[in-house]
Parts: structure tokens; sequence; C-alpha cells
């Protein structure tokens, strides 16, 4: 009784018919279904990375004993007596990701505040696709110019370098992230809100005081999200070490020699021939759960406080 | 007898501080400059370097269509720029709608509730996942449990669930963009939620949905870990079955389950040769790679220019 | 026609002199109908999904065919009222209703039925106008199309119709698959009503309709309402009582989600019955 089509006058030239608004009804819940089913799909791909580093970490727990791999500093899989601590994996990680976050965290605080805070819009407007087109060249072609260019040039400097080290690949890096830690942490300083900067303006701060009493403070926890996402960047890079810094496993901490990354172990067993089920492949997928670990902690913690800055305004 | 107002403000010299203020902020806007000035250095410096050194090979029409090879001066590229072209097909093809409708279910159906949350946090991580872990799935699951082998459909999978969370949260992104009045006026008129969307927020947010899938395949079009992982080969000296032939039914899927290898991979397995020779190669591959790259992205920019007119 | 409802008879049954206190929320009746009843709110409450309660226990009969104002300073809720017509609160999560708005004559309980039924039934033109992306012609059979109706014949009578009643015909009747964007504010604003009327709707809801508008197309959206009474039931929301005063043929006053005074327009504001309305339609609060 309540369809509009009965409910209708008969004169009325706009006659919805109950079989349109059925098969209209219908499609909604099809496509809410299918859409929902994408949805779901990309849950999956969690679900298969937890299993797949999982199940093949297991065996591998089952033949090396989880205390040495936490605390022995000698990795060598390929050994006839392989040894499986991760600590020189660890170090190369640490080192080359803290020379890029040492060029990337100050470098991008300058410039997101030069951004936000100094350039007009039409800098602001050419420096956008700059950022972008430094964002968009493959890292395989960063690991190249860290090896052909970078190298050599710091070699005119330092000549005891050698050809594969952690330092070249390390800056590369940070330049590489740049535009991704510039790009979080203008946004941070974007969401305070304009009326703390007149605030500030009113009271007779100049720029540098409002950029660095006002806005930094007000965004700091959108800028520390930032640098927590910048290190989860830099330490799930392969190509630029991979490239340059050799793929020894090296426990050290010197930037001027080569290491081998936990990333750049996992490059260095795929190509070669490895067997399935053997240690060595095994191993790939330990050194793995090791990096998603990391980087799922670091993303985490970048999250919270990414959604927190952007509740606060 | 001064009051305490003016006492402060004799005692303020203002032109000093004026002066101050505005070297620091001269000092801090240069700091901002020099900053990008190394950034730009950066980026001409390869560019420059690339062009430069792979000039020789690039000018070489051979370069663009000759297999690998052991002698550096007679490598090219053709296994390469096929196979990429081939696996970003599949990418193309598998990420874009499951990227377009996860991100399409989340504005305009997901409702608040546990699952909808799941959902949420487990995209805004994978968009954080290191590529090379995306390679581990693709190892142990695609051509490990699955025996799948290295193929073409493999690396285009692998491809297209590490773009997935870009192309999902540029979906968004624009699906947000949109005022709310357009979606008001749609509901307002009786529409229902797959009208609205259909009829109107999908031709808004089309432009910005398009640009992000372009950004998100040019992002693919680079990777080389995950493709690494999986074993591909940088040594290929064979193309893939065409997709179309000349009897019936014409159109094959054989390519899908073919051996190949990439542009990224290539060049990768050219720069850790020893041969100073190589490095021009690698060079050269670097160009191509890049112009790819570049192609898409300017795409991208031009569809969202053009959107803005 | 059972259509007629309790209220009416409630009005009926009284003296001469109007209802007073039959509850303590329905004091602020004091009209007699010359028409019947389009729509009755009873007891009406809403809750916005933060929890804030919006509309306070309102209750009013929305007369057939004629044009009812909804006026009070902002924040009264006034817009809020009108929003739950057409059950566009629905839109945003973790909204709440109680009581009843009846549509007649079916005396169906639209808080009941499916928003996208009511919104098909009770059409809306809101605050900022907002046409489609899209053609004129395209704008206004926007929900036509929506309605599965695609006789071509058919959408070109309609289209050629609701524009006139817009008062729009005339000046568009030549450029009808040009973009409706590329109209004047006002232009686009009659055209929204032209949208709305195309699919002849039971209730017209505008919610501030000339908000956004210059004060000549203001005059031109407002003739074209005063057009409309006679035809379609209208329900408004203004800002300004002036309008009220001069469009509608009824008035509801609304402060802090409750019905102050609900008459017919030329008594509300010569003669209003309550000492909060008279301070406000005075110019000494609000």
């Amino acid at each position: 009784m309540a369809t509009p089509s009965s409910r209708r006058l008969e004169t009325s030239k706009v006659q919805v018919s109950t079989h349109f608004l059925r098969k209209r009804e219908m499609i909604n819940q099809v496509a809410r279904y299918i859409l929902m089913l994408a949805a779901i799909i990309s849950v999956l791909v969690t679900v298969g990375i937890v299993y797949v580093l999982l199940s093949e970490a297991l065996v591998f727990f089952e033949q090396v004993s989880v205390w040495e791999f936490v605390s022995s500093t000698s990795w060598t899989p390929m050994f006839s007596r392989p040894t499986f601590g991760i600590w020189p994996l660890l170090s190369g990680t640490i080192v080359v990701s803290g020379i890029a976050l040492a060029v990337s965290i100050p470098f991008g605080l300058i410039l997101s505040v030069y951004l936000s805070e100094y350039a007009n819009p039409k800098v602001r407007e050419t420096v956008k696709p700059i950022l972008e087109l430094l964002e968009g060249v493959p890292t395989v072609v960063y690991g190249y110019f860290a090896l052909i260019v970078v190298t050599p040039l710091l070699q005119t400097f330092l000549p005891g370098l050698p050809g594969f080290n952690m330092l070249a690949p390390g800056l590369v890096m940070g330049i590489m992230i740049l535009p991704y830690t510039t790009s979080l942490s203008e946004d941070a300083m974007r969401a305070v809100p304009n009326s703390m900067r007149e605030g500030a303006y009113a009271l007779g701060y100049s720029r540098f005081h409002t950029a660095t009493k006002v806005v930094i403070p007000a965004a700091m926890s959108g800028i520390t999200a930032a640098f927590i996402l910048a290190m989860s960047r830099a330490v799930g890079e392969t190509m630029v070490v991979a490239i340059a810094a050799g793929q020894m496993p090296n426990f050290t901490f010197n930037p001027m020699e080569g290491a081998a990354t936990i990333t750049t172990f996992i490059v260095q067993v795929s190509m070669g021939d490895v067997s399935h089920g053997s240690i060595a492949y095994l191993s790939i997928f330990a050194a793995g759960m090791v990096l998603f670990l990391l980087t799922l902690i670091f993303n985490l913690i970048g999250f919270y406080l990414r959604k927190r800055y952007r509740q606060a305004y | 007898m001064k009051t305490l107002s003016e006492n402060i403000k004799s005692g303020i010299d203002y032109a000093s501080l004026s002066r101050k203020n505005r070297s620091r902020d001269i000092i801090f806007a240069s700091l901002g400059i020099i900053v990008l000035f190394i950034a730009i250095t950066t980026l001409v410096a390869l560019f420059l370097d690339l062009a430069v050194r792979g000039a020789p090979r690039l000018t070489d029409p051979d370069f663009y269509t000759s297999f690998p090879s052991r002698r550096p001066l007679d490598a090219g590229i053709l296994s390469a720029w096929v196979g990429t072209i081939m696996v970003m097909l599949v990418t193309a093809v598998i990420a874009v709608p499951l990227g377009i409708a996860a991100g399409l279910y989340l504005e305009e159906y997901a409702s608040k509730n546990w699952l909808t949350d799941v959902i949420e946090v487990n995209v805004s991580n994978l968009a954080g996942v290191p590529s090379i872990v995306y390679g581990l799935l693709a190892l142990g699951l695609f051509v490990q449990t699955f025996g799948m082998g290295e193929t073409v459909l493999v690396a285009g999978l692998v491809l297209s669930l590490l773009i997935l969370p870009i192309i999902i949260v540029s979906t968004r992104e624009s699906i947000r963009s949109i005022p709310s009045e357009l979606r008001e006026a749609a509901y307002g008129l009786g529409a229902n939620q797959w009208q609205t969307m259909a009829m109107y927020i999908i031709p808004a947010a089309k432009p910005g949905i398009i640009t992000g899938a372009i950004v998100g395949l040019s992002r693919a079009i680079g990777e080389t870990a995950p493709i690494i992982t999986i074993g591909a080969l940088s040594f290929i000296a064979f193309l893939p079955q065409s997709p179309v032939s000349g009897d019936f039914p014409f159109i094959s899927f054989e390519w899908l389950n073919s051996g190949f290898t990439v542009m990224p991979i290539q060049m990768y397995g050219w720069v850790s040769r020893p041969q100073a020779d190589f490095q021009i190669t690698a060079a050269a591959a670097g160009v191509v790679l890049i112009v790819m790259t570049l192609m898409m992205n300017a795409l991208a920019i031009y569809i969202r220019y053009r959107a803005r007119k | 026609m059972n259509g007629m409802s309790k209220f009416q008879t409630t009005v009926q049954d009284g003296s001469e002199k109007p209802v007073r206190k039959a509850s303590e929320h329905l004091d602020h009746w004091y009209l007699e109908p010359d028409s019947p009843t389009r729509a009755k709110v009873s007891n009406l409450k809403f809750w916005y999904g933060d929890g804030t309660q919006a509309i306070d226990d309102v209750s009013m009969p929305l007369i057939d065919k004629k044009v009812t104002a909804l006026i009070g300073p902002s924040g009264c809720g006034k817009s809020t009222f009108l929003r739950c017509f057409n059950r566009m609160h629905d839109l945003y999560p973790g909204v709440r209703y109680s009581g009843e708005i009846n549509l007649f004559p079916e005396d169906e309980n639209l808080i009941n039925l499916d928003p996208n039924i009511v919104r098909m039934r009770v059409g809306m033109v809101f605050q900022k106008p907002n046409p489609f992306p899209k053609s004129i012609y395209e704008n206004v059979v926007a929900g036509l199309r929506i309605r599965g109706i695609t006789k071509r014949s058919l959408l070109d009578e309609i289209v050629e119709d609701s524009l006139s009643k817009a008062a729009l015909w005339d000046e568009v009747k030549d450029r009808l698959h040009q973009p409706a964007l590329s109209m004047s504010g006002g232009q686009q604003q009659r055209l929204c009503i032209a949208r709305a009327l195309a699919v002849e709707p039971e209730i017209l809801l505008l919610d501030e309709p000339t908000s956004a508008l210059d004060p000549i197309a203001t005059a031109k959206v407002e003739d074209l309402i005063n057009k409309l009474a006679g035809d379609v039931t209208v329900l408004i929301v203004t800002h300004n009582m002036q309008q009220a005063a001069r469009i509608s043929d009824y008035t509801a006053y609304m402060y802090l989600g409750k019905l102050i005074e609900y008459n017919k327009t030329n008594d509300l504001f010569t003669a209003p019955k309550c000492q909060r309305t008279e301070d406000y339609i005075t110019g000494r609060f609000g």
C-alpha cells in the first residue's frame, strides 16, 4: 500500500514502477557486496603476509635456536656450518637508515617550515612537482647513482673509502626519502589553524618566532609521526643499499665499511640459486619477519600520532 | 613619573629588534632554499650522469631491439621493455578495479563497525609495508605454495598487491574532496547509494581516481625488490608469446605463464656487473626507465590540471 | 477521505476559541486551518550522532498546498526540523528520531519508511544552489532518471513544465544543453527548485533558499514561492522574518529545539500569543 506507484494519482506524470525500485535496490545490494569483497581482499593481503612469514619462520626456528638468532653477531647462512645471528644485518640496517635519517630529518624539517611558513604560493607550486619528480625516480636508479656517482665523489674527500660502503647509499637514501618526510611534516604544519599564527603575529612575533615557538610545537606530534614513518621507509628500503653497500654481512657500525642489511640479505639469497625448504631459503623469511615487525611498530606509532593531530585540530 | 608600559616601551629598541628578526628570517629562508638546491642538484646530477654516460647506447637503435648479451655493447633492453609492458598490463587489470572498488566501499557503503575499522587500519598499515615483504609473500604463496613459478602473472600480482593501498587511499581522497552538497543533492532527490555513487560521485571524482591509479602504476614500473624476490632473472633472451595470434581463437593468455624480465631488474643486473662497459648499458636502461615513469607522472599531472579547469 | 487528522477534529471540536493546553506541548496551536492537513508532526524528538538533542517534542500540522515558514534564532533547530521531513539526517551515522511525522492521506509515519522512498516523496532545495555539474536539461530530469523514467517525450514535457513553474523557461529554453554551472546563482537556485518540482513532490522543503542570493535574485525566488502556493505544499526555513511575512501562509516560531508558537502568518506577526514570540518578532532578542 505504501509503494509510490499505488499512491500516485492516476493523473500524475511521474509514475514510479515498483519493479524499477526492486531492481534498483537489488543492484545496490549486489554492488555493496562486490565492493565489500574488494575491501576484504586488502585484509587478506595482510593475512597472507603474516601467514607466509610466520609459517616459514617457524620452520626456520625449528632448526635454529631463537637465542642464537637474537644474540649471535655472526650471519653466515651460506657456509657449510651456517650461523644465524641477526646482529650483522641489524647493524647494517641501523647505520644506513641512521645516515639517511640524519640527512632527511633536518632537511625535511627545514624544507617543510620553509614551504608552509615562508614560501609564497607560487614557489610552493613549483617546488611540489620537483619533489614529486624526486619521489618518482625508481630506487634502482638511486642505487646506481650512489654506486657510480656519489661513492667516487666521496672518495675524493675520503681516500680510504671502499667502493662498497654504507655512507653513500645512506646519503642518497636521505635525499630519496626527503619528499616523503617533507610532505608529511608540511601536512602537520598546515593542520595548525591559522588563528594560532595570527595570534602570534598579533603579539608582534616574527615569522621565525611564529614558526619555531608556535607552529612547530603545535605540530609536534605530526612532525614526530613524519619522522617515524620516514624511519620505517628507510629500514625497508632495499635497492639503494643492495647496489651500493655490497651485500656482505658485517657486524660494524662504521659507515665507511660495506655491509648487508635485512633487505639486501633477502635480495642476495633470492638472486642466488637457493632450493625451496633449505635453511638459507627459510632464513630470508625469518629476516623478513624481523623487518615486517620493525616497520609495523613504526607504522602503528606513526599512524597513532597522525590520527591524534588530525583530531586535535 | 612614567607608567610601567612607557618604561617597557622606552627600553625596547624597535629598530634593532626588527633588524634582528629580519636577519633571522633571511637566514632561515636561505636555509630552506639551500636544502631545495641540494635536492634539485641531486636530481639534475642524476639525470645528467645517466644521460651522458648512457648516450652511446641510447642513440643506438639496436639497444631497443636486442636481447641482453654477454658483450656489454651488444646488450639491449628488448625483453625488458616488453616484459615491463606485460607486467604493467596485469598489474593495471588487477590493481585498478580492486583498489577503486575497495576505496568506494570504504567511502560510500562502509558503516561504522569493527570490520570497517579492521579494513581501515589494514590499508594504512599495508601502505607502509616494505616492498620486499610483498616479494616474500609472492615467493612463499604464489611461487612455492601455489606452484605458479616466476611468471608475468606472479609479477603482475605482487605489484598489484603492492600498489593496492596507494590506489585505495587516492580513490578515497578524491571522493572525499567532492563537496557534500553534491551528495546531498542526489540523496535529496531520492537516489539510493548506488545511484548517488554511479551517477554523481564517480563522474565527479573520476579525474582524481584516474590520477591516483596512474601514480600507483608509475610506482610499480620502478619496483625492483619484490620482483627479485620471486626469482626473476635479468638474462632473458626470448619474448613471452604474443597475446594476439593469427589463428583461432586469436587471443592467447600463454604469455601470463611465461618467464620475463623487467626494466629495473635489467638495470640492476647490469649495475652489478664488474665490467665498466656495463655501467653504460645500465645508465641507458636507467634513462629509459625514468622516461617511462616520467611519462606516466606527466599524464597524471595533465589529467589533474585539465580537471581543475 | 479518512485523511482528516485527529488534530483537526480537536480544533473543530473546540469552541470558537483555539485549542489550549491540550497537552503541555500543544499549547502553541492557535490556528483554524482552512484546508486539509498534508502532514502531521507528533511529539517529534531528534538526536544527532554525538547525542545532542536538537528537536524537543515538536508537534504541528503542515497544511496542504500552503506555504509554512519556520522562523527562529540561528541554532534553534529549524533547519534540523526541516531535514527530518526527508530523512536527510540519515546520511550521517548515529542519528535518532522519536515521535511521528505522518503523511496524509495515507497516514504513514515517514520515520518508519525507507529514507530513499521518503526522499522520493518529499523534495528539497538547499541553502546553497547545488545543481549537478551537468547540463540544465539533465539537472531537471535528474530526479526522473533516478526513478527509472526514461521516455524522451515525457522528459521533454516535464522539463518545459517544471522550468515554467520555476519561472526559468524563458531564460533558458535556448540553452537547455549548456552546463548548469554557467548560470547565475539565482538561476541555479530556481533550477534546483525546478529539479525538485519535476518529480511532483508531496511536500517541498526549502532550507533558507535565498540566503546565498543577492536581493534581486531573492525577489525572483520569493515571487516563485508565492506562485507555488495553492499548488504545492511548501515548508520553508528562513532567517528573515520579513521574508516569512511576505511569502508564507502559516508560520512556526522555534526556539531551542521547541516549537513556541504556530499560527497563520498574519496572526502570528500582528498578534503573537506568546511573550517570547513577541520579543523575537519585535527584535527584542534573537
